[in-house]
């Protein structure tokens, strides 16, 4: 009578701190450069070195340029950050994949595409979108550097037990509905608190019939809906995308492994705190109008009116309209684009690229659009130009960009600039997110590709 | 960093906004440092900022009639990014104290473990106490973490808040986790062995 969740937590806990929390063994820790400096140098101040070093993995991905990666960074403050995870890897002896490395990209994407992310661990990371890993069917959730350090210093932490929730989704997606849609879907019932204080598993036939890449995308916007993770049982689809991978288990290992994964469901009588049912036919493709991923709505929608708000709901919503320069009650279709942004650890892998591509296929870019297209990883870029994408996206006017974060939080050059409007596959509206005053549409990659051919906001399933 | 917390008495700087993203408490851009101080310039930056550097005279930080080491803020307040930065900024710029009567789970564990305290409060004490900051400025708050309570002080309401005894030691004695994990490496080992 055990959830999923219950399972793997239980499986690591060391203690339970009386009126305290848990003290939970982490198997996986990994590194970017921004929210791990500090913890490395908290190590030194201690004199301490990493516990288990072999258990962290290491890479740049927030500040890395888009072009010309070979060369060094120009702007000195984010190649000094970047060159001092480096220095740090090889001081305490971690696995680090650096910036020109072919196994190089967002840590959320690489992680389970190296076969690192595996079913039944838990998994740490000092970033929100860590709940991504959660698709494997692990418990992975985002972390402080504070906390970076605790697992740096003893391979565990100090962590309040989540309470657990599952969402199912019941039936089939309809034609242009992605993972993403469903997310974006979610938040908006859900809004950007509404799973606090849970841990989401997220069930049933739409959620089943998704491939890895969906999975991942979903799992990574648990964090949007305020949860601490968001995880996925692991089934056939988990197995087969793992077999083969680099870091994977291998022959014997790999047989013993897999009855243990096979084991890693919810019990039939398992009990959630809190249980919600969507159902797949009611959700369109999808988009946000504001500065919090749950102001969304489906494409072909009305932005909502502030009727039956409270005074401090409508003041948030109103700054919300006036920043993005939209009015409460008017449609967003046919509203002009300036960007389109496809990539980040949400919507940065082979599936998201397939299906932008397969959109734009024998097709032009809009003239007056700038497209950024951003794989999440050497790998990802390795694939599109084994498929023959490239091609397809430079006949239609689309150049393929270096990995990396980019334009989802923009600390490297890839800003749009302040007053633009970006349909973006990230994850994040907020003010500012995407550079000073850019204004971003969440949307899949589809919605983005749509508009990156129309130059409007279009309902992808229009160009299907 | 390590400050002992017991009872801090405060005028407060009201934000009456739901939803202050992390984004929006320190900028992506100013995540570039590889030291934990000097965050508190940038705190809030592109609200108390124009475009050109300028101070926007309309955010409350560069109001002078609002100051304390208390932060009162609306709903869901530290939702995002998982950025500690956001916790060091707030504690560079002064404050000890974040009340709201919701915060994301990242962020709430970012500011103890930087030995800022947040306390929750319900939506009507909340409510009240931005009412009477509106009111008069200079309204003080008790906050009292050996008794975990807090008192608007002008109208004499008060609530307990929850903090586990753990943490509430912690805060009350300069401790963070990591000194208690040290004192358990025998304890990991032997269950990394049993787990193996």
């Amino acid at each position: 009578m055990k959830t999923l969740f219950d399972k793997i937590w239980d499986a690591h806990i060391i203690q339970q701190i009386e009126e305290g929390p848990t003290q939970l063994y982490i198997d996986r820790l990994y590194c970017h450069e921004v929210t791990s400096p500090q913890a490395f140098d908290g190590l030194r101040a201690r004199g301490l070195k990493c516990f288990r070093p072999e258990r962290i993995y290491c890479m740049p991905d927030h500040n890395t340029p888009t072009h010309d990666q070979d060369k060094p960074i120009e702007d000195p403050v984010s190649r000094a950050q970047v060159d001092t995870l480096a220095r740090n890897a090889q001081e305490f002896g971690l696995n680090h994949f650096g910036m020109m490395s072919p196994k190089n990209g967002i840590i959320h994407v690489v992680g389970p595409e190296r076969g690192l992310t595996l079913p039944g661990m838990t998994i740490v990371c000092g970033d929100s979108h860590t709940s991504t890993h959660g698709a494997m069917g692990a418990v992975a959730f985002g972390i402080g550097t504070s906390e970076v350090e605790m697992v740096m210093a003893s391979q565990c932490i100090l962590q309040s037990r989540p309470k657990t929730m599952r969402i199912t989704v019941d039936g089939k997606l309809g034609k242009g509905v992605t993972a993403k849609d469903i997310a974006l879907y979610m938040m908006w019932k859900i809004s950007t608190s509404g799973a606090t204080g849970y841990f989401i598993e997220y069930a049933g036939e739409a959620i089943r019939s998704l491939t890895m890449e969906g999975r991942l995308t979903l799992c990574n916007l648990s964090i949007e809906m305020g949860a601490r993770g968001g995880m996925i049982a692991p089934d056939e689809t988990t197995f087969a995308y793992i077999k083969g991978r680099e870091y994977a288990p291998k022959g014997e290992a790999w047989d013993k492994a897999l009855a243990y994964w096979k084991t890693l469901k919810s019990d039939d009588d398992a009990v959630f705190d809190k249980e919600v049912h969507f159902n797949a036919a009611d959700i369109q493709p999808m988009i946000t109008y504001g500065t919090n991923p749950g102001m969304g709505m489906a494409i072909t929608d009305r932005i909502p009116t502030t009727d039956g708000m409270s005074e401090t709901e409508k003041s948030s919503f109103e700054k919300s309209l006036a920043y993005m320069g939209f009015r409460a009650g008017e449609p967003l279709l046919g509203k002009p684009v300036d960007y389109v942004f496809l990539g980040a650890c949400t919507n940065g892998r082979i599936e998201d690229f397939r299906a932008f591509a397969a959109l734009v296929k024998g097709r032009r870019k809009a003239a007056g659009i700038t497209a950024w297209l951003v794989p999440g990883s050497w790998a990802v870029d390795a694939q599109i130009r084994e498929e023959g994408l490239d091609k397809v996206l430079r006949e239609a006017g689309f150049e393929i960009r270096q990995p990396g974060c980019s334009a989802c939080l923009a600390m490297n050059d890839d800003k749009i600039p302040a007053g633009k409007y970006a349909v973006s596959t990230s994850n994040r509206n907020f003010e500012g997110r995407q550079g000073p005053g850019a204004r971003t549409l969440l949307a899949s990659p589809l919605t983005a590709a749509a508009a990156a051919v129309t130059g409007v906001i279009t309902d992808p399933r229009e160009l299907l | 960093m390590k400050q002992k917390f017991n009872i801090i008495t405060s005028t407060c700087v009201p934000l009456p906004l739901e939803n202050v993203d992390t984004d929006q408490i320190i900028p992506a851009r100013f995540l570039k440092a590889t030291t934990r101080e000097g965050f508190g310039e940038n705190l809030f930056r592109d609200w108390r900022y124009n475009a050109d550097g300028t101070p926007n005279k309309n955010f409350v930080l560069n109001n002078p009639a609002y100051s304390g080491e208390i932060l009162v803020a609306g709903k869901n307040f530290g939702s995002g990014s998982s950025r500690e930065h956001a916790a060091w900024a707030i504690a560079d710029y002064g404050f000890r104290v974040v009340v709201s009567s919701f915060f994301a789970d990242i962020h709430k564990n970012n500011e103890l473990n930087n030995f800022v305290l947040p306390v929750v409060v319900s939506e009507s004490f909340l409510k009240e106490l931005f009412d009477t900051i509106a009111a008069n400025p200079k309204s003080e708050v008790e906050v009292n973490l050996p008794a975990q309570t807090i008192t608007n002080k002008t109208t004499g309401r008060s609530e307990t808040f929850e903090i586990n005894a753990y943490k509430k030691h912690c805060l009350m004695n300069g401790l963070d986790d990591i000194d208690y994990l040290l004192s358990q490496k025998s304890a990991i080992e032997t269950w990394e062995k049993k787990n193996k």
